[in-house]
């Protein structure tokens, strides 16, 4: 719905402080950036992640004593979703050389690098294939694509200031090095990306970036990325792709070593055997966790699954302490709240401003730094716009853009955002949008190394479910080039792997009798399945009555 | 307390569902009361359904969830996203989350810009009746028929950048008289401007040697073993490029070059 009156009239404030905001901007002169120091403290006072009561110690597994968000540890501290006994594991209902475990962006270029190295690949999706964050992806994509004045080296530096210097600096590196590489593949498979008439690529800042590098595609990069891998993926005839079949546990030998997994059909609710000579994860995040009770901008399959997979195999958690919340998800209207609204807009030059129209932190500030300071000024400070359901945001000024770059740019530029908005009578050239943080991304994950392996021979892991790349924080753009780069890593790993090392053995669940067990020895009571698999929204009424329900993620 | 009020402007589950007014739909035929504000995707939920197919991004850029209604005492068919459709009384409403679509496979890499591969590959092309019905049924206002009218002319450009915001969703399929997989046919227009067509990004080459060099390399390893107080200074001392500056801007400092 358009805005309602009382908003309106809050727009004036916007507007009337908008002209001497564009003069400034085009002056070149930017709201003050913080200091790290300043960076630090504000980090500590108003990031959720900072907040103890949000986390505790984890009972059980191989980082038993790390302190984590209730939400993920639930799901460790919780029984399988089928009983081990009941898999008769001497029936192999699908026997590859490569399974793969998700069907987004680095699944799909993990699929494509591993049969073009000649494995037969199996993937497994829990929705349909490319169902998954990178579809959603907006803002584009970071390279180092311009010699004269960008590098790999000043792409590293970006990325482990962004991440609190906690990034495993041989995985930061192997991004930054393979990311020129990747856009050349994408770019050779026919993504569209935006150019300038010569072909040279269109590029802009991203919060946190010292360089222009964002390589971007309109404002759905990752849906274009996506589509075109999934299109090629399509034409590869030693693919085989299974919807909605999630994996709800990995399958060792008795080497230990990592033979395929048990796959569930969603529909018929079989759960079927797959042998595989080597494994690769590629499950995603974790959004529909709602952590500390946030909204989310992820997809509805986003519910951290390969992160329980993992853990109870013996694979270490790294950085799983932190959770990217970005700053601009949409509180208004209500039929959109959550909703990613991509930082390619103050890459574009929108200020943030507070409801008396001021800006209060410069709009390119690191993700997690802009976050808290949006709900430092929406709870400390008492400056946060009120919206009709009781909700607090602050204003996002897209209508500069078409000021600073000239008129239609908004519309040619966010088209994907500008069709929403209009669907709801608010027109987004014209009037700001009301935002607010929403958690929208997994810093950490589990650990692996630059070559895609984890401490579990024979499996491997790319994207989203793992951790220790982007440190404490992930800048924008490194996602999607994350999931090119060490998906293809991945897929080119495996496949070696299952030609020249991989082991065949007696399959075992063994791993996770003994994870069962565990729980039950320190103490844990429960009637808690994981993985999730999908959320569950239902009115909590409806639910009570629900008796019998086939519910896949109780 | 900041705990508190964070949880109330931010928690999804929060929505005020109770002190919305409830209004009846259809779902399938199947009359349920739900709150007015709700989109189709969260009416749906609020009625007891969880997805299984019909449902993915939630965010109106996946295609999973499109859906037909009618509203009573109007002929019009009606097409949206669930999750970006909000609720009317009455209307009455079906998903469509598959609409079977035939996909011709190929061999990207010895494919031309020659709009005669398209041809060979989707013959069906021609089946077109210009009938528009695909442009109406499209949640995202692509003007699909104008996509394909490209095609047939041969302007593999015009069908890309027409068809650009498209999401695979299928409704336009589902209603083509001549039967054309539009959205298929769509994504091989916009793969061949890409790659054969558009002119392409020739600084990638550089860059790529550059960034595999043994001097980026080298240089690379020097900053992963320097320690984290010497980094914070060096990652403070960056030289930022001004965010308007224009495309041939270069730096100062040439360090990490």
């Amino acid at each position: 719905m358009p805005y309602i009156e009382e908003l309106k009239n809050l727009i004036k404030a916007v507007e009337k402080t908008r002209p001497e905001r564009l003069a400034r901007k085009k002056r070149g002169e930017e709201f003050p950036r913080m200091s790290l120091d300043e960076a630090d403290e504000i980090l500590k006072k108003y990031h959720p992640d900072y907040k103890e009561e949000g986390r505790r110690e984890l009972k059980v597994g191989p980082n038993k004593g790390y302190r984590i968000a209730h939400e993920f540890a639930d799901l460790l501290e919780a029984r399988s979703r089928v009983n081990p006994d009941s898999i008769e594991l001497s029936r192999v209902d699908i026997d590859t050389d490569i399974l793969i475990i998700g069907g987004g962006g680095a699944g799909t270029a993990a699929a494509m690098l591993a049969e073009q190295n000649g494995a037969r690949v199996v993937l497994a999706t829990k929705l349909r294939h490319g169902d998954a964050n990178t579809m959603m992806a907006e803002g584009g994509i970071q390279a180092a694509t311009k010699t004269e004045k960008d590098s790999p080296c000043v792409h590293y530096l970006d990325t482990v200031g962004g991440g609190h210097f906690k990034n495993e600096p041989e995985l930061a590196q192997t991004l930054v090095t393979e990311a020129p590489d990747a856009i050349r593949w994408l770019e050779n498979l026919g993504v569209m990306f935006s150019k300038f008439p010569d072909g040279r690529l269109h590029s802009m800042h991203g919060g946190g970036t010292s360089r222009r590098r964002m390589h971007f595609c309109g404002d759905i990069t990752g849906a274009e990325i996506m589509r075109t891998i999934r299109d090629e993926a399509r034409n590869r005839g030693n693919i085989t792709v299974l919807e909605f079949s999630p994996a709800v546990e990995l399958i060792l030998n008795e080497h230990g070593h990592c033979a395929g997994a048990i796959l569930y059909n969603l529909e018929t609710e079989e759960y079927l055997v797959v042998k595989a000579k080597a494994t690769i994860m590629a499950t995603g995040g974790c959004g529909r966790l709602h952590v500390q009770g946030f909204m989310t901008t992820n997809h509805y399959g986003a519910t951290a699954d390969g992160i329980v997979l993992g853990y109870r195999a013996g694979v270490e958690l790294k950085l799983l302490h932190t959770v990217q919340y970005h700053p601009t998800g949409a509180v208004y209207p209500e039929q959109v709240e959550g909703i990613l609204i991509t930082e390619k807009f103050r890459g574009a030059g929108a200020n943030v401003v507070n409801i008396d129209g001021e800006q209060f932190v410069n709009e390119r500030e690191p993700r997690d730094v802009e976050s808290a300071a949006f709900i430092r000024e929406c709870l400390e400070r008492g400056k946060g716009v009120p919206t009709p359901a009781g909700k607090l945001g602050v204003w996002l000024d897209s209508p500069m853009i078409d000021v600073l770059m000239e008129e239609g740019a908004v519309e040619r530029e966010f088209p994907g955002k500008y069709i929403m908005y209009r669907r709801f009578g608010i027109d987004i050239a014209k009037e700001p949008m009301l935002v607010y943080p929403t958690l929208h991304y997994q810093n950490g994950g589990l650990e692996y190394n630059a070559r895609g392996e984890t401490s579990i021979p024979g499996l491997f892991i790319a994207g989203e479910v793992t951790g220790g790349v982007h440190g404490e924080n992930r800048l924008m753009g490194n996602s999607l080039l994350d999931v090119i780069v060490f998906g293809r890593i991945a897929g080119e790993s495996a496949a070696v792997y299952a030609r020249d090392r991989a082991k065949d053995g007696k399959l075992s669940l063994q791993h996770v009798k003994d994870y069962n067990q565990e729980l039950e020895k320190s103490g844990i009571v429960t009637d808690r399945v994981a993985p999730m698999l999908l959320p569950d929204y239902a009115n909590p009424e409806v639910r009570e009555r629900q008796l019998t329900a086939r519910k896949v993620g109780k | 307390m900041a705990d508190k009020e964070q949880e109330k402007a931010v928690n999804e589950k929060s929505t005020e569902k109770e002190k919305a007014k409830l209004i009846p739909v259809y779902v399938m035929g199947k009359r349920y009361l739900v709150p007015e504000t709700l989109t189709i995707m969260k009416a749906l939920e609020y009625a007891g359904y969880q997805f299984i197919r019909g449902c993915g991004c939630r965010g109106g850029i996946c295609g999973a969830c499109a859906t037909v209604y009618r509203k009573p005492g109007d002929y019009h068919i009606r097409v949206g996203l669930a999750c970006q459709t909000v609720v009317e009384p009455d209307m009455y409403l079906t998903q469509i989350p598959f609409y079977p679509a035939n996909r011709a496979s190929y061999d990207f890499e010895k494919l031309s810009a020659n709009p005669e591969e398209i041809f060979k590959l989707y013959p069906e092309v021609f089946r077109c009746i210009a009938c528009n019905s695909c442009t109406k049924a499209c949640p995202m206002d692509v003007q699909v028929m104008d996509v394909i009218a490209a095609v047939k002319q041969g302007n593999i450009e015009r069908a890309a950048t027409l068809s650009f915001s498209c999401i695979q969703c299928g409704l336009c399929v589902s209603r083509c008289m001549g039967e054309l997989p539009q959205y298929h046919i769509a994504q091989l227009a916009r793969r061949i401007y890409g790659s054969k067509i558009a002119p392409r990004a020739e600084h990638l080459n550089e860059a790529v040697d550059a960034a595999k060099s043994e001097e980026c390399q080298q240089a690379l390893e020097k900053l992963m073993k320097t320690d984290v107080k010497q980094l914070r200074e060096i990652y403070k001392d960056r030289e930022i490029e001004p965010e308007m500056a224009a495309e041939d801007w270069t730096p100062a400092k040439r360090d990490y070059l």
